[in-house]
């Protein structure tokens, strides 16, 4: 067996590089606390980062179809506010429906301007996160919502509830995760939101309608984001208008540390959910061994840029950008 | 006609037409629904407006140069928020004890100068490592936030300078030290970016990046210079409002960024680079404070106004495509 050169090197840690990254992370911080590895703390850990993870498998795909999504915080706080105050009015089993569609009409909204008026994304996404809030405000009256009865009601199951001894949350995660992998990886219509991300030239010649595939990219989004929704709500059976306020953000470090490229055309569900527990587990590691939770937003901002300039530079084989 | 004028003109335009639009509507709807005995068009109030669209002013004059360059910056409210934190800090260190009310000179210049510091960090990584502003900037967006907090916890740091205090509620000629503040800011920057090599520059670099390379134009001292100049201006922007206010949470200046951007889109400047006038975001960040004004004094919820702004930037940046459509086509004619 000959002796890996250095292109070969460069290419598998710029290909797994986060994974192997992500290896050594955890195998540091088990070494500085024993707690760390135990396996009610991972479950926690899995647990408290579905909601993030969730939205972040919807993200992917709109990033990778070469858009940006910077509404989903807000929207968040739209679908789990209506879905609390439509549980009282018309009962749980009518409201989530209610709740998922109209998330996902805005969802539609929003693809339809990005999609088939070719608007700028991240513009777009930026009016819509006001756009929202200020909906939510709207809707809710500027108060807190709450469920009238906290104890009674089963629509606590999907945030707090277990099956097969595993949380609801975490099951609601890993089976979208499947889905939308699956989705994206092995059937036609993944391939067309890679195409359309990677050359949107290309792909209109090829005949995919670039249009459609960026409106169903922001329509699983829309769904995402009311799954994260769900389990917020039924999680705390009572709200503020802000409880997704920032979360657009994180949501898209997590997707970025996963190492799809905000020029659309690469990344994947898998990495994306590997993005999530990294910054699910540098969170709860950095509290286990004594840190103030805000210290992992230093932590955080040191990992994405190092993870991106490692990715970019084993692609163009230099370290330094040669930027003049 | 030259071909292309009457969209060239529409655009330049449009954002005052707007404001004029805003002006009329809240004065007739005033009329009727306004809870208020004052008319909307008062002096005062007037004056009241350009003083609060400083905080956010002061920073789009820096975003126009960064969006001009081809670059965005997330982490404005971060580094605003840092820069309260050093000016008030700073007052009361026991080593400047010593120096009476000659404290504020040099706290503001801490603060400024953190301010520079890291925009040229920000700059200097862009730079150096090719990593996407946009990227290296929302992750310095999150790391600035934490090193707020790694400051001085979750508690608001506090400190009254009266001195500071009247300089900064202090008139001449009618208009507040804030807003004197904006206008030669604007001025500053409208100079550097019309009459100056730097100016001329960062247009063409945005415009067309690997044309400016040929040029013999070096792009990284440039884009990190423009990044200093934003750190520059967040910082002034907290210095100014933070001398009057006295108090800051650590959560201050969160989603600044997205109303500074919103200011600079509504004046005209392109997301891709290379166009952008300064005079425009002037009229932006008018623009946004008069609706936040006006709809408050019409009586509408507080709720609207996020509503209200969110759709007239997508209707802005639908009619702006509409614009250059028809007007290339009439570039074609």
């Amino acid at each position: 067996m000959t002796a890996p050169t250095k292109e070969q090197v460069g290419g598998f840690l710029a290909r797994q590089g986060i994974i192997v990254a992500f290896v050594l992370f955890m195998i540091g911080f088990s070494m500085a606390n024993a707690r760390f590895i135990d396996p009610d703390n991972i479950m926690g850990v899995i647990r408290s980062s579905a909601i993030l993870g969730v939205m972040a498998l919807g993200v992917t795909f709109v990033v990778i179809s070469g858009n940006l999504d910077l509404s989903v915080g807000s929207m968040m706080s739209f679908s789990t506010i209506v879905v609390l105050d439509l549980h009282d009015k018309i009962g749980p089993t009518l409201a989530i429906p209610a709740m998922f569609a109209l998330t996902l009409g805005l969802g539609a909204f929003i693809g339809f301007l990005v999609g088939y008026l070719k608007l700028n994304s991240l513009i777009v996404t930026l009016g819509m996160l006001s756009a929202i809030h200020g909906l939510t405000l709207t809707w809710s009256g500027g108060k807190n919502m709450d469920i009238a009865d906290k104890e009674g009601t089963w629509f606590k199951v999907f945030g707090q509830g277990d099956a097969l001894g595993i949380p609801v949350p975490i099951l609601l995660f890993v089976l979208l995760a499947a889905l939308l992998g699956i989705a994206l990886a092995k059937t036609p219509f993944g391939r067309k939101v890679y195409a359309v991300g990677g050359n949107a030239t290309a792909a209109t010649f090829s005949g995919i309608r670039r249009a459609r595939v960026v409106f169903i990219c922001y329509l699983i989004s829309a769904f995402c984001v009311a799954t994260a929704g769900l389990i917020q709500a039924s999680r705390s059976l009572g709200s503020q208008n802000t409880v997704g306020q920032g979360l657009e953000l994180e949501v898209l470090a997590a997707v970025i540390l996963g190492g799809a490229s905000l020029l659309g055309g690469s990344g994947t569900i898998f990495k994306t959910v590997i993005g999530v527990l990294i910054l699910g587990f540098i969170q709860n590691g950095l509290l286990l061994v004594g840190l103030q939770f805000y210290v992992q937003f230093v932590v955080t901002w040191v990992i994405i840029i190092l993870a991106v300039w490692l990715d970019i530079a084993a692609k163009r084989g230099k370290l330094w950008s040669p930027i003049a | 006609m030259q071909p292309g004028t009457l969209s060239s003109f529409l655009k330049r335009g449009a954002i005052w037409a707007f404001i004029a639009a805003e002006l009329v509507f809240f004065t007739v709807a005033g009329e009727f629904l306004s809870v208020s005995e004052k008319t909307f068009m008062d002096i005062d109030n007037m004056l009241l407006l350009f003083k609060q669209s400083a905080p956010i002013g002061i920073i789009a004059m820096g975003m126009t140069i960064i969006m001009v360059n081809g670059n965005i910056d997330l982490s404005v409210g971060a580094i605003y928020a840092i820069s309260a934190i050093v000016l008030l800090d700073s007052l009361t260190w026991p080593v400047f004890a010593g120096l009476g009310d000659g404290v504020i000179p040099v706290a503001w210049g801490l603060a400024l100068l953190s301010g520079v510091a890291l925009g040229a960090l920000n700059g200097l990584i862009v730079w150096k490592t090719g990593v996407d502003a946009f990227i290296v900037t929302l992750g310095s967006m999150l790391g600035y936030r934490g090193l707020v907090f790694m400051y001085n916890g979750e508690q608001p740091t506090s400190h009254l300078n009266w001195t500071l205090v009247d300089f900064a509620e202090a008139q001449w000629l009618g208009l507040h030290t804030s807003t004197w503040f904006l206008l030669g800011v604007t001025a500053a920057i409208w100079f550097l970016m019309n009459r100056t090599v730097h100016g001329r520059n960062a247009y063409a670099i945005g415009n067309n990046r690997s044309a400016a390379v040929n040029a013999g134009i070096r792009v990284g001292p440039h884009m990190m210079i423009n990044f200093m100049i934003i750190g520059f201006l967040a910082a002034l922007s907290a210095v100014v409002f933070y001398s009057e206010s006295g108090s800051v949470n650590p959560n201050d200046g969160e989603l600044y960024e997205l109303w500074v951007i919103t200011a600079v889109v509504l004046g005209g400047t392109k997301l891709t680079g290379g166009a952008g006038s300064i005079v425009s975001t002037f009229g932006g960040v008018l623009a946004i404070q008069l609706l936040r004004k006006g709809l408050t004094h019409i009586g509408a919820d507080t709720e609207t106004v996020n509503l209200v702004i969110g759709l007239i930037l997508i209707a802005v940046l639908f009619l702006d495509r509409q614009l250059n459509v028809k007007g290339k086509e009439e570039l074609k004619v």
